[in-house]
C-alpha cells in the first residue's frame, strides 16, 4: 500500500500536553521509554494555563495542623463520597511531594516570610492549602513541566489531532489522526497510549474552557471500548464573567474569594450566610453555584443575571499583587477596575468530574495499554471537585500513569500491529465533510448542541428535561452525518470542527444518559425532581460503555471506604 | 524571512517620525552647546561654578580649556547610558527609527562590534560620573555660601535642583542597579545581602524613570550654565531670596 | 445592528491578500470575536490560532492595524469607525491566513541549558520573598511571541540565526537570577544567544501584553552580567588572581 499517512513509532504515546500529559511523558521518559508527546495546539498553550488559584497539597506550611488525612477527608466530602477512596488516598499522600518536585524543576511559588511555599485558603479546604503564585499558578506549572519535558528526550508533535485510537484484538496499538497544518494523516504506533486530553466544557456555551476542551480523548477511548464513569457530574464554577457577552463564562478565580472576596446579591445581602453559614463564600463550588442560581431565580440577581463579587476592600496594592491577571482581565475586557468596584459573576461550566474509568493506582483504563490521567480520568473527584485539587491531580496521576504505562510498554515485546482498515475507515469518516454538499455547518451544529446542553443539562435538572434533551442530542447526531466543510485540508478550522462536533455529541449523549439514570441530587448533579441524596445512589457510580454500537448504561458499586478512613471523613464534618 | 506582508501602516496618534526628529534636534543642540561652552575656557561667577567646569582642573603645561579634563566623564557616561543608547540608536541610526517601521540598512552588528561594543564598559564611566557628582554636590553647597555667609539666591536653588536631577540620573543608572545588588542571585544567601537588597530596591524606582532623569538633568545642566554665563555677562542679576 | 469592517489577510506564503468582511458589533467585542464570527458565518476556512480567549495562553497573536496584539485582548470599540486590518505575525514564515510557523522559538528554547539546582540540595528549599519576587515578572510570559515579532533584529535584520530574541532573554533571565540555579549562561548570551545584537530600543517592551519590563529588568541586567564576565578588565584581573567566577550568592 502506498503511504497515504506518515508513520511514527514509540513505546509510549502521550496524547495531550497539559499538566497530566506533560507529567506522564516525563515519567515515561525517565523510565527509559521512547516517548511521543502529541498535542492539538502549540506546546504550553494547553488549558492548564487557565488554572489560576493554586495547587492543593497538605504541606502544612501555613497551618501546621494540616496533613494528608485532612486533605483526604475534605476531598471525599467534597466529592460526596462517590469518589474512589483509593485514588483520593494516593492523591492526598503524594500531592506534597509532587509540589516540591515542581519546585526542584524550577517552578516558583509565592513564599512565606520564613521562606517556605505560601498557601492560601480555598473553597471547602479545611486549612490554607493552595500553593500558588499570584493568580497564574497553571501557567507556572505548565511552563515548568514544559521546560523539564523538552530536556527529557521526549519528541513533541505539535498541532496534531488524533481522531481514533487503533487497537488489535485485545489491546491498544496506537492512534490515527492528522496534522492540523496541512491535513496530512499520521499513524502513531505505540505499545501504550496515555490520554491526558482534559475535559469537554466546550459542550456548553457558558464555559471557562478553551476551544481544545472538546473531549476528543474521552470520546476516542469510548469508541475504542473503554468504560466512562460519572459522566453526569459536570462542575459549574460559581464565578465566571457575565458581561460583556463576548467574555461570558471566562473564569474569575476562586482565589478572589480565597483572598477575601465577598458575594452579594442585588439587594446587597451576603447571601451565602443563608446557604452555608459556616464556610460562607468559601463553601464548595456546587453549593455556591446553586446559591447564585437560586438568588437569580428569586429575582435578586445582578443586572445581567448573576451575583456581585467584591474584593475592593482589600485595597489596590494587595489585589494587584495577589490577583494581577484578574485585575487586568476586568480592566481590559469589561472596563471594570476591581480595586474599586465589584465584579459581576455567574456560574460557568468549568470541569468534568467524570471520564475514563481507570484503575486507582495506575491510571489503566479497561482497554489494555490505554491509560488516562487528569481531567479525562474519572474517580478522584466524585460528584464535585474542590478547587486546587485539579493541578495536584494532574501531577500525581500524570506521574503514575506515565510510570505504569512505561512498565506495561516494557512488558510488551513487540509493537502491536496496526490494522490498516481502521485507519482507512477513519480517513473516510474524516473526508466525508468535503463530499457532503449543502450539508450542515459544523459551527452552527456546535452552537445548537451547546444550547441543548445549557437548557436541558444545566445546573438544575429534571428527569423530564433530561429525556427531552437526550432526544435532541440524538437528532443532532443524525444531522452530524451531514456535516459539510469547504476548502482544503490545509489548516481548515471548519473541517477540524466537524470531527470535534461528533466527539462532543457522543459525550453529550453520555452526560444525558448518566444524568437520567442518577435519580437523586448529589454534588454537581442537582435534580429538582429528586432533590435529596439517596444512600442507594451514594453507593454507586454510573458507567457507560459501547456495546453493539450503542451506548449502554450500567452501575458499579463505589469501592467501600475502610473503617479507619471513614473515621477521618466523619471527624472533620 | 517571510515576505507575505506589504509594509505596515503603523497608526499611532502622533506621526512616528516626530520622536526621533525631536531627539536628534535636542541632542545635537546639546552637543553643539556643550562644545561651545567647553571652548570658552572658563565658567564661574562668584560662588557659582558652571557644571561644565567642575571640578576645576588646570594643568599649567597643557594650555587647554579646563572643561576638557572633566567633560569626558559625564559625556561618556551619557553616551554609554542604556537610555541614551536607545534614543540615539533609534533617532541617529534608525535601528529602528520606530517600532514596526521597515529599515533599509542591511548590515547590522548591534553592540557586537566596534564602536558600540564599547558600550559594555558603561560601568567605568559610571564610576567617573559618580566622582564628578561628588564635586557637583560640593559646588551646590558652595552655591549657598556668599562671602562666607549662608544665603539663598535664585542661582543657589538652580544649582540644588540640578544636582538633585543629576543624582537621580546617575544613581538610577542600570549599571549602578546591577552593582548595588542586581548582580546577586540570592539576596538572603549573600554577605550583606539584606542591605544590598534594600539598595537595589531603592535604585529600582529611580531606574524605572531613567529617561525622565536623563532628559531633565540634561536641561538643568544647560540651564545652570546659561544662568552662570548670563551673570558673567551682567545681563541679569541674581535675585536674593534669603 | 452596527457593523465593523474587517480586512483580514487570507492566503499562503506565496500569495495572499486582504479580504473584507462585515461583522456585526456586540458590546465589549474583541477582534478575536470578529474572527470567530467570520469563521462561523462567512468562511469556515479562515485559519487562526486561539485557545483561552482570556489573554492567558498567548495563541492569538496577530498584527492588528499594524501593531502586534493579542486578538482576544484588543477591543473592537478601540478603533471607532475605522476598519480593522488583521495580518499574521510577520517575523515567522506564514502557513495560512493568520497562522504562522513559530517552531523556531521551540528550537531556540531547547538550546537554553535547563534549570540546574545543586544535586545535593533536595529541598524543600528555603527561598525568601526577596529572592524570588523579581522572577515572577519573567515567569508571567505567555509566549505570545509578539516581542519576537516587533524585535527589529529578527524582523528587519534576519537575525534569527544570531539572536534568540526578547522572549528568550526573559527566559534566560528567569534562570540566571534563580537563587537555586548553579549554572552560568553568560557564555550562551555572548555566543549563540546573541544578546549583543539587542540594542535595547524597547519595542518589545511596548508590545508585551503581560507588561513585562523586558529591556530594563531582563535584557539590561543580563548585559551587565555578561559585562561582568567578558568586558570588565578589573574583574578579569580579580578572576585571574582569585581564580573564580563572579560570586552571585548561589
Amino acid at each position: 500500500m502506498t503511504d497515504w499517512y506518515e508513520t511514527f513509532e514509540y513505546d509510549v504515546v502521550v496524547i495531550g500536553a497539559g499538566g497530566a500529559g506533560l507529567r506522564a511523558a516525563i515519567a515515561a521518559a525517565e523510565a527509559g521509554c521512547a516517548v511521543g508527546l502529541v498535542c492539538k495546539s502549540l506546546l504550553g498553550k494547553a488549558h492548564t494555563v487557565m488554572a489560576e488559584g493554586g495547587i492543593a497539597a497538605a504541606l502544612g506550611n501555613v497551618d501546621p495542623q494540616d496533613g494528608w488525612q485532612v486533605h483526604f477527608a475534605d476531598t471525599m466530602r467534597g466529592g460526596q463520597m462517590i469518589n474512589d477512596y483509593r485514588m483520593v488516598e494516593i492523591f492526598a499522600k503524594e500531592a506534597p511531594e509532587r509540589v516540591y518536585e515542581l519546585e526542584r524543576w524550577g517552578g516558583l511559588f509565592d513564599r512565606t516570610p520564613e521562606g517556605k511555599i505560601l498557601q492560601r485558603p480555598f473553597g471547602a479546604h479545611t486549612y490554607r492549602r493552595l500553593c500558588h503564585v499570584g493568580d497564574r499558578t497553571g501557567l507556572e506549572l505548565i511552563r515548568t513541566l514544559q521546560d523539564k519535558a523538552v530536556h527529557s528526550g521526549i519528541t513533541v508533535h505539535m498541532e496534531v489531532t488524533f481522531t481514533r485510537l487503533l487497537r488489535d484484538a485485545e489491546r491498544i496499538a496506537g492512534a490515527f489522526g492528522y496534522r492540523r497544518e496541512d491535513g496530512r494523516f499520521v499513524v502513531f504506533k505505540a505499545k501504550a497510549v496515555i490520554l491526558g486530553t482534559g475535559g469537554w466544557g466546550k459542550v456548553y456555551k457558558v464555559t471557562s474552557n478553551s476551544w481544545e476542551c472538546t473531549g476528543d480523548g474521552c470520546a476516542m477511548a469510548y469508541e475504542a471500548g473503554a468504560e466512562l464513569m460519572d459522566m453526569e457530574m459536570v462542575q459549574f464554577h460559581p464565578t465566571g464573567m457575565v458581561w460583556p457577552p463576548g467574555v461570558r463564562g471566562i473564569l474569575v478565580t476562586e482565589a478572589v474569594r480565597g483572598e477575601g472576596g465577598i458575594l452579594r446579591n442585588a439587594k446587597g445581602e451576603r447571601f451565602m450566610e443563608r446557604y452555608d453559614p459556616k464556610k460562607l463564600d468559601l463553601s464548595s463550588r456546587d453549593v455556591v453555584s446553586r446559591a447564585i442560581y437560586k438568588e437569580v431565580q428569586a429575582g435578586r440577581g445582578s443586572p445581567h443575571g448573576g451575583a456581585f463579587l467584591d474584593i475592593s476592600h482589600r485595597g489596590a496594592e494587595v489585589i494587584k499583587k495577589k490577583l494581577p491577571s484578574m485585575h487586568e482581565q476586568f480592566l481590559k475586557l469589561a472596563d471594570i477596575d476591581i480595586t474599586r468596584s465589584p465584579m459581576e459573576v455567574a456560574p460557568t461550566v468549568h470541569y468534568v468530574m467524570g471520564g475514563v474509568r481507570v484503575e486507582a493506582g495506575t491510571g489503566a483504563s479497561t482497554v489494555p495499554g490505554l491509560y488516562a490521567a487528569g481531567e479525562v480520568a474519572a474517580g478522584l473527584h466524585g460528584a464535585n471537585r474542590l478547587g486546587g485539587n485539579s493541578l495536584s491531580d494532574l501531577l500525581v496521576f500524570g506521574k503514575r500513569a506515565g510510570e505504569h504505562a512505561a512498565a506495561y510498554a516494557k512488558a510488551v515485546r513487540t509493537l502491536p500491529a496496526v490494522d490498516g482498515r481502521q485507519a482507512a475507515a477513519e480517513r473516510a469518516l474524516l473526508q466525508r465533510p468535503f463530499d457532503a454538499s449543502g450539508g450542515e455547518n459544523p459551527f452552527t451544529l456546535h452552537e445548537e448542541l451547546q444550547d441543548v446542553m445549557g437548557t436541558y443539562a444545566g445546573i438544575a435538572r429534571t428527569g423530564e428535561q433530561l429525556a427531552e434533551g437526550l432526544q435532541k442530542i440524538v437528532a443532532l447526531q443524525k444531522r452530524a452525518e451531514q456535516l459539510h466543510a469547504g476548502g482544503s485540508m490545509l489548516f481548515n478550522p471548519g473541517w477540524h470542527a466537524c470531527r470535534d462536533v461528533r466527539f462532543m455529541l457522543t459525550l453529550c449523549e453520555a452526560i444525558f444518559r448518566s444524568a437520567i439514570e442518577r435519580k437523586e441530587s448529589r454534588g454537581a448533579h442537582w435534580r429538582l425532581d429528586c432533590p435529596d441524596q439517596d444512600p442507594t445512589w451514594g453507593a454507586r457510580n454510573i458507567v457507560v460503555a459501547q456495546s453493539d454500537g450503542r451506548m449502554q448504561v450500567s452501575t458499579r458499586p463505589v469501592p467501600p471506604v475502610p473503617a479507619d478512613l471513614t473515621r477521618l471523613v466523619r471527624q472533620g464534618a | 524571512m517571510a515576505d507575505h506582508t506589504v509594509p505596515h501602516p503603523y497608526a499611532p496618534s502622533i506621526p512616528w517620525w516626530l520622536q526621533p526628529a525631536a531627539t536628534v534636534t535636542i541632542l545635537s543642540g546639546f552637543i553643539v552647546y556643550a562644545t561651545w561652552v567647553a571652548l570658552q575656557g572658563h565658567g564661574s561667577y562668584g560662588s557659582y561654578l558652571s557644571p561644565f567646569y567642575s571640578p576645576q582642573v588646570v594643568v599649567a603645561s597643557i594650555p587647554i580649556s579646563p572643561a576638557f579634563w572633566v567633560l569626558w566623564a559625564p559625556a561618556g557616561f551619557r553616551a554609554t547610558c542604556y537610555y541614551y543608547r536607545k534614543a540615539y540608536y533609534r533617532s541617529y541610526f534608525a535601528d529602528p527609527i520606530s517600532c514596526m517601521i521597515p529599515e533599509s540598512r542591511r548590515r547590522y552588528a548591534g553592540e557586537t562590534a566596534f564602536p558600540f561594543i564599547v558600550n559594555n564598559l558603561h560601568r567605568y564611566l559610571l564610576y567617573a560620573a559618580v566622582a564628578v557628582l561628588v564635586f557637583l554636590w560640593i559646588d551646590a553647597i558652595h552655591a549657598f555660601v556668599f562671602d562666607g555667609r549662608v544665603g539663598i539666591r535664585l542661582g543657589s536653588l538652580l544649582f540644588l535642583a540640578n544636582v538633585v536631577l543629576l543624582s537621580g540620573y546617575t544613581l538610577g543608572c542600570h549599571a549602578f542597579r546591577h552593582l548595588v545588588g542586581g548582580n546577586l542571585d540570592c539576596f538572603s544567601c549573600a554577605r550583606g545581602g539584606q542591605a544590598r537588597f534594600r539598595l537595589w530596591q531603592g535604585v529600582t524606582p529611580l531606574n524605572h524613570y531613567h529617561a525622565f532623569w536623563a532628559w531633565t538633568s540634561l536641561f538643568s545642566v544647560v540651564a545652570v550654565d546659561v544662568y552662570v554665563r548670563l551673570l558673567m555677562a551682567h545681563v541679569i542679576s541674581d535675585p536674593v531670596l534669603f | 445592528m452596527a457593523e465593523a469592517r474587517f480586512h483580514v489577510f487570507r492566503g499562503y506564503a506565496k500569495h495572499g491578500d486582504l479580504v473584507t468582511y462585515q461583522v456585526p458589533i456586540t458590546e465589549g467585542m474583541v477582534v478575536l470575536d470578529g474572527i470567530h464570527y467570520i469563521q462561523a458565518h462567512l468562511d469556515g476556512t479562515l485559519a487562526c490560532r486561539w485557545n483561552c480567549k482570556a489573554a492567558k495562553c498567548g495563541s492569538c497573536s496577530a498584527e492588528v492595524n499594524g501593531r502586534p496584539r493579542l486578538m482576544c485582548k484588543t477591543r473592537v470599540d478601540e478603533f471607532g469607525a475605522r476598519p480593522i486590518t488583521v495580518r499574521p505575525i510577520k517575523v515567522f514564515p506564514l502557513i495560512k491566513d493568520l497562522v504562522t510557523d513559530v517552531s523556531w522559538n521551540y528550537r531556540v528554547n531547547q538550546q537554553i541549558p535547563p534549570f540546574t539546582p545543586d544535586a545535593n540540595d533536595p529541598g524543600p528549599w528555603k527561598m525568601y520573598p526577596e529572592d524570588v519576587e523579581r522572577l515572577y515578572e519573567f515567569r508571567k510570559c505567555i509566549e505570545c511571541f509578539l516581542c519576537q515579532d516587533v524585535c527589529h533584529v529578527l524582523r528587519e535584520h534576519e537575525g534569527m540565526d544570531r539572536y534568540m530574541g526578547p522572549r528568550f532573554m526573559v527566559r534566560i533571565a528567569a534562570l540566571e537570577m534563580h537563587p537555586k540555579d548553579t549554572r552560568s549562561r553568560t557564555d550562551l548570551l555572548k555566543g549563540s544567544g546573541g544578546i549583543g545584537f539587542c540594542n535595547i530600543t524597547k519595542c518589545c517592551e511596548e508590545v508585551c501584553p503581560e507588561h513585562i519590563h523586558i529591556t530594563d529588568n531582563a535584557i539590561i541586567p543580563l548585559k551587565e552580567r555578561m559585562a561582568d564576565d567578558y568586558f570588565d578588565p578589573w574583574r578579569a584581573l580579580l578572576r585571574l588572581f582569585g581564580g573564580k567566577k563572579e560570586p552571585r550568592g548561589t
